[in-house]
């Protein structure tokens, strides 16, 4: 059966009636940002993500593949930012194999804005959406609800005002590849220092026409670990030892059985692979 | 017919649903005069020393309010500095009652002072506060206070307080927003919690490591030690480490920068 399941939906609903509290789902309180130069296309992110006041993860990646020149940027749900991308990722490879042409940009915008207006904004992803196509280069924003903008620099997520004022204050028209990724860096900083729920360092992303995509993950490292003045290694024996089994290599040979297949050794060599 | 239910006289037809109007919803006013403004303190004892310290960073919801906002006061000084103080408090939770808090002990320990001739006692001082706490216990001081210097016999005095006046001496206390990822952290290096003696006993019986005071300088690499850690993980705390390290010869105020994500 395709799409979701909800055969708990009634039981949960019950349950949170009489004062269950919901599950609490890993939030990306975010910073991302995305800024259109002369030849293409830059997105940035921060790498934090939390569970309410606490960091879950200190490094993890917020600019997701959707095709070669095509990459997102995700706020909100990390979950729903993951799968969302991931199944229009996939919609779109199958439609460029089917029109046997390069996915568009705004091609992959409407399939997302679609897919997240029929669930009425309970899938929290917050989008930006970038690429170069044959039409061009396209920088968009999609909202959980289905709202879309098309703006030649966007930001989104809880540090999404801390970066905008960096491009309000610092963007300016017909700017180089150099100046694009500097400003996008420079708007995640913002986003990074002044917003609590952003954090640690900058990954940026960059499609060119003409040219590969490049991400350059930990484009910058504003956050090293502080160095520990304290030894917490704990000396041998420090906790209570109840029983110990010591497996030696020779061993190791009476858990393991070895079994020789038979059949054709060549398998896989005259499989007829596409190139 | 008379009705046995008090109802109106016209209710005799048909009671339909919207035959009575209906009274305007009463509008509920709401006023929450408390905020959380994060940030975490710490304060560890030694044989004659107490360090109190906390983050100086405060904020509101996903905001920064200030990277500079201390949370460890002298109280009892004799200027603004407060110079010549032997007290130290430590408040976290509402910056607002926290200042409220100290600007009242800081008066009560001078006031003591001109009556008395000669300085509180940390004793006298902590059972003061804690006093001052359960005056307001039903408009708390939403703050955990810990009040820390050196007893009569010239050792560490830490008290820890709940908002409402409930308090303790220890040898240790975490609290604010980080103390859930620092006391645990304590308890093991302070107290030396689930510590056992290598080579002791068999299995479960083995020999507890015996906690005993701290020299000042381990002391003082535990609290930056628990801080960097405390800001790797919990957003709300970072900027500075504010430090106050009370001994005989006074209190010595020092700052430490943390990081700033």
């Amino acid at each position: 059966m395709p799409g979701f399941d909800f055969s708990n939906y009634n039981r949960n609903a019950a349950l949170h009636a009489r004062g269950v509290p919901l599950p609490k789902a890993t939030s990306t309180g975010t910073t991302i940002v995305g800024c259109i130069y002369d030849n293409g296309v830059v997105i940035a992110a921060d790498t934090r993500a939390t569970s309410g006041p606490i960091v879950a993860d200190k490094n993890c990646e917020k600019l997701h593949y959707i095709a070669p020149k095509i990459w997102c940027a995700g706020a909100g749900t990390a979950a729903d930012t993951e799968f969302t991308t991931a199944l229009i990722s996939s919609n779109v490879e199958l439609h460029s194999l089917s029109t046997g042409r390069d996915p568009r940009v705004i091609t992959c915008m409407t399939m997302l804005k679609q897919h997240l207006f029929r669930y009425q904004g309970h899938i929290g992803a917050y989008l930006v959406v970038a690429g170069v196509d044959p039409t061009g280069v396209g920088l968009y924003t999609v909202h959980a609800h289905g709202s879309t903008d098309k703006l030649p620099y966007v930001t989104m997520g809880s540090g999404s005002l801390a970066a905008m004022s960096v491009f309000e204050s610092m963007w300016k028209p017909d700017l180089d590849k150099a100046g694009a990724v500097e400003l996008c860096a420079e708007a995640i900083k913002a986003g990074i220092f002044n917003d609590l729920g952003s954090g640690s360092n900058v990954d940026v992303c960059v499609i060119e026409n003409d040219k590969p995509t490049q991400l350059m993950r930990n484009y910058e490292r504003p956050n090293e670990r502080g160095q520990k003045e304290r030894n917490y290694r704990f000396p041998r024996g420090t906790t209570a030892v109840l029983n110990q089994k010591i497996i030696t290599k020779e061993d190791m040979k009476k858990y393991v059985t070895i079994e020789t297949l038979s059949g054709d050794s060549n398998l896989a060599g005259d499989m007829d692979v596409d190139s | 017919m008379t009705s046995l239910l008090g109802h109106p006289a016209g209710g005799e037809g048909i009671g339909y649903s919207f035959s009575q109007p209906t009274a305007a919803p009463v509008k509920q006013h709401g006023f929450y005069p408390y905020t959380d403004n994060g940030g975490s303190t710490l304060g560890i004892t030694g044989s004659d020393f107490a360090i109190l310290a906390g983050d100086t960073r405060s904020t509101s919801g996903y905001n920064i309010n200030s990277r500079m906002v201390p949370k460890v006061f002298k109280i009892g000084g004799d200027d603004e500095t407060g110079e010549g103080a032997h007290i130290v408090l430590s408040v976290v939770g509402f910056a607002a009652d926290g200042n409220a808090l100290k600007e009242r002990l800081d008066a009560v320990v001078k006031m003591y002072k001109y009556q008395h001739g000669k300085p509180m006692s940390v004793s006298a001082c902590a059972q003061r506060l804690s006093t001052i706490l359960y005056q307001k216990r039903f408009f708390p001081y939403y703050v955990t206070a810990i009040l820390s210097g050196l007893d009569e016999e010239g050792k560490g005095a830490l008290y820890s307080y709940d908002p409402v006046g409930s308090y303790e001496r220890e040898q240790c206390r975490a609290a604010g927003a980080a103390a859930s990822l620092i006391m645990p952290f304590l308890d093991n290096q302070v107290n030396f919690k689930n510590q056992y003696i290598p080579g002791s006993g068999e299995g479960h019986a083995l020999e507890q490591k015996k906690a005993e005071p701290l020299p000042q300088a381990t002391v003082e690499q535990l609290v930056r030690d628990a801080f960097t850690s405390a800001v790797e993980r919990h957003i709300e705390v970072g900027d500075h480490l504010q430090m106050m390290i009370i001994t005989r010869d006074g209190i010595q105020e020092v700052f430490h920068p943390l990081k700033k994500d």
